[in-house]
């Protein structure tokens, strides 16, 4: 005997988890994963300047490679990414565990240090391009103390340049960081601190030993962030530097940005997008799939 | 430890150890306050005073007319409207978007997390990775489909964008604060009887209210302070206040007038600075959440 069928308006409300979900998860698949797939097929046809279907393999990937303007980018990438990465968690971490200590005022100051990570990468590229103005910057007012051979016009130099946007990137990032760092520390087990203070250890000690290591996740969790945050940098190089002096500071995704929209080389543009995407998936991939993972177990 | 007792000579390294702690904690904050002060300065000096004193001296005077220039009357382009027109712009691209993703991501995070249906994990695993996609894969297609529908160069284009990209940061938040309630609560609700839109709105939307505002203040922040889908899908009067303020700071024709780039930045930067000074609270947690997953 077959059971009694489900009425309709049964199989609906039962369904409708699913219905709902299905508008989000549809938009996701075609405007994330739709498109990737999309830019990955111009990236292997012709299109100059308008899209053109006709497939020419990887013709457009190895122009992008003999391009200097290419090589420039992602040597600066690599500048840029490691210095950023590593002066924001030093510095992050550095200001996490000053005001650990007990400051009166902590409030206050963690919003001073945590603000620029409200306004956007334009705002933050304007105001340094400007501190950094060679003639009424921040270089003339310091040679004016006394100090002649000051240099601050990073700006306009060639190999200073990249180092102006690390300078930038580090500012507007460093107290994230932070705040990422203290809320660590905060729920490190209270109990073995003061367990380990009551064994004589000093508070240098109970921070390398005990504090530091325990905050390995959030120290990954960091890196994962600031070398994403890299990879897609391009407000601030185009408000700071506008990728100059020439091209000496341009990213990838300027890169990408002037091929497609100023250069009438769509084919490369959507190459050196592919390239950014796996990037990026190279990094995020393995990171999400062990969060994702782990979570399951707890 | 303030149960411990010192030796004087202890009781001395301990104060110069505060001192240290001080010094560094005020040259930070000197050093992150620096531009904030140089901007607000320059913007309130005018033209003679910037190029004839120091970057750090403080204005002669609070003389607010480069404010006034640029927000209706600096030449953005060729159009010298200042940037008001734009900053409407932003906000009304703003608004529906950033109520369109929290929407969506309120619901597909309560159905993800409380109706456990198979393949909801991988969903979840796909929408995930919509975070962290590099948007520069997405433009061309993107273009081409605004093109399509007809709203290229619109606030609407930008609304979708900002809707569509903004929903898998929303998911995130949402599904991740509902992870947190206890199932228990739902399962009663259906066995007396509720549905599924009954249950969201009379147990778990009583319960979001900190997730919302988590949401609402990071994609209003993301939305805008967004700069690369404004410059690649709106020109002239279209754009969003970001790429008007940049275009109004690298227009060359005539004097540079840095006073008014600066208090066009402050414009540009005022409403999520606000949102920041008011609710920073719930800024940081979206700051950490959108990070620490799970």
């Amino acid at each position: 005997m077959s059971r009694p069928p489900i009425p309709f308006t049964d199989r609906i409300a039962r369904a409708l988890p699913q219905i709902v979900v299905a508008p989000s998860f549809a938009a996701i698949l075609f405007f994330v994963y739709g498109f990737i797939a999309w830019t990955g097929y111009i990236s292997m046809s012709k299109s100059k300047m308008l899209p053109n279907y006709d497939f020419v393999g990887i013709r457009q990937y190895w122009r992008l490679f003999q391009m200097d303007r290419w090589s420039v980018a992602l040597e600066n990438l690599f500048i840029f990414g490691f210095l950023f990465i590593a002066v924001a968690i030093v510095i992050g971490c550095l200001l996490a565990v000053l005001l650990d200590q007990r400051i009166r005022a902590e409030g206050f100051i963690r919003t001073i240090y945590l603000y620029p990570m409200a306004i956007s990468f334009i705002i933050t590229g304007t105001a340094w391009k400007w501190i950094m103005n060679p003639s009424l910057g921040l270089e003339t007012v310091v040679r004016g103390w006394g100090w002649e051979s000051f240099r601050f016009g990073w700006t306009n130099d060639e190999t200073l340049a990249v180092y102006a946007l690390v300078m930038a990137a580090v500012w507007q990032s460093a107290g994230f960081v932070m705040a990422l760092f203290l809320s660590a520390l905060r729920s490190v087990d209270q109990d073995i601190i003061k367990a380990a203070s009551l064994d004589g250890a000093s508070p240098w000690k109970i921070y390398t030993r005990i504090i530091l290591p325990s905050m390995r996740p959030v120290f990954m969790s960091a890196v994962v962030i600031l070398a994403h945050l890299a990879i897609k940098s391009f407000d601030l190089v185009v408000a700071l530097t506008g990728g100059g002096p020439g091209y000496a500071s341009t990213l990838p995704a300027n890169f990408m940005y002037e091929m497609t929209f100023r250069r009438n080389e769509i084919g490369v543009g959507a190459a050196s997008a592919m390239v950014m995407l796996a990037t990026v998936a190279a990094i995020m991939v393995p990171y999400l799939y062990s969060e994702l993972r782990g979570k399951k177990h707890v | 430890m303030s149960d411990h007792t010192y030796s004087p000579a202890q009781g001395q390294s301990v104060l110069w150890m505060r001192l240290l702690l001080w010094a560094l904690l005020i040259l930070f904050a000197i050093w992150f306050l620096l531009p904030a002060y140089v901007v607000v300065g320059t913007s309130l000096k005018d033209l003679e005073e910037i190029r004839g004193g120091s970057l750090l001296a403080l204005p002669h005077e609070l003389n607010f007319s480069a404010w006034k220039h640029a927000w209706n009357e600096a030449c953005i382009g060729v159009r010298c409207t200042g940037l008001e027109p734009y900053f409407w712009n932003s906000v009304f691209m703003a608004l529906p978007a950033v109520f369109i993703s929290t929407l969506l991501g309120a619901l597909t995070g309560y159905a993800l997390t409380k109706f456990q249906f198979r393949g909801a994990n991988m969903i979840f695993a796909l929408i995930l990775f919509g975070c962290f996609v590099p948007f520069q894969v997405v433009i061309l297609p993107m273009a081409q489909t605004l093109g399509r529908l007809g709203i290229t160069n619109t606030v609407y284009g930008l609304i979708l964008v900002h809707s569509v990209y903004g929903l898998a940061f929303t998911t995130l938040f949402f599904r991740n604060y509902y992870v947190t309630i206890p199932d228990e609560l739902v399962r009663a609700a259906t066995i007396d009887g509720a549905g599924f839109f009954t249950i969201f709105r009379r147990i778990i939307l009583p319960l979001s209210p900190p997730i919302i505002v988590v949401s609402v203040i990071w994609q209003f922040t993301q939305i805008w302070n967004d700069f690369l889908f404004g410059a690649s899908f709106t020109t002239g009067g279209a754009q969003p206040i970001t790429v008007a303020m940049n275009n109004l700071v690298n227009t060359t024709t005539g004097v540079k007038q840095y006073n008014v780039d600066m208090a066009a930045a402050l414009i540009t930067a005022a409403p999520t600075l606000f949102v920041y000074i008011v609710a920073g609270r719930y800024f940081v947690r979206g700051l950490t959440a959108g990070s620490v997953k799970g």
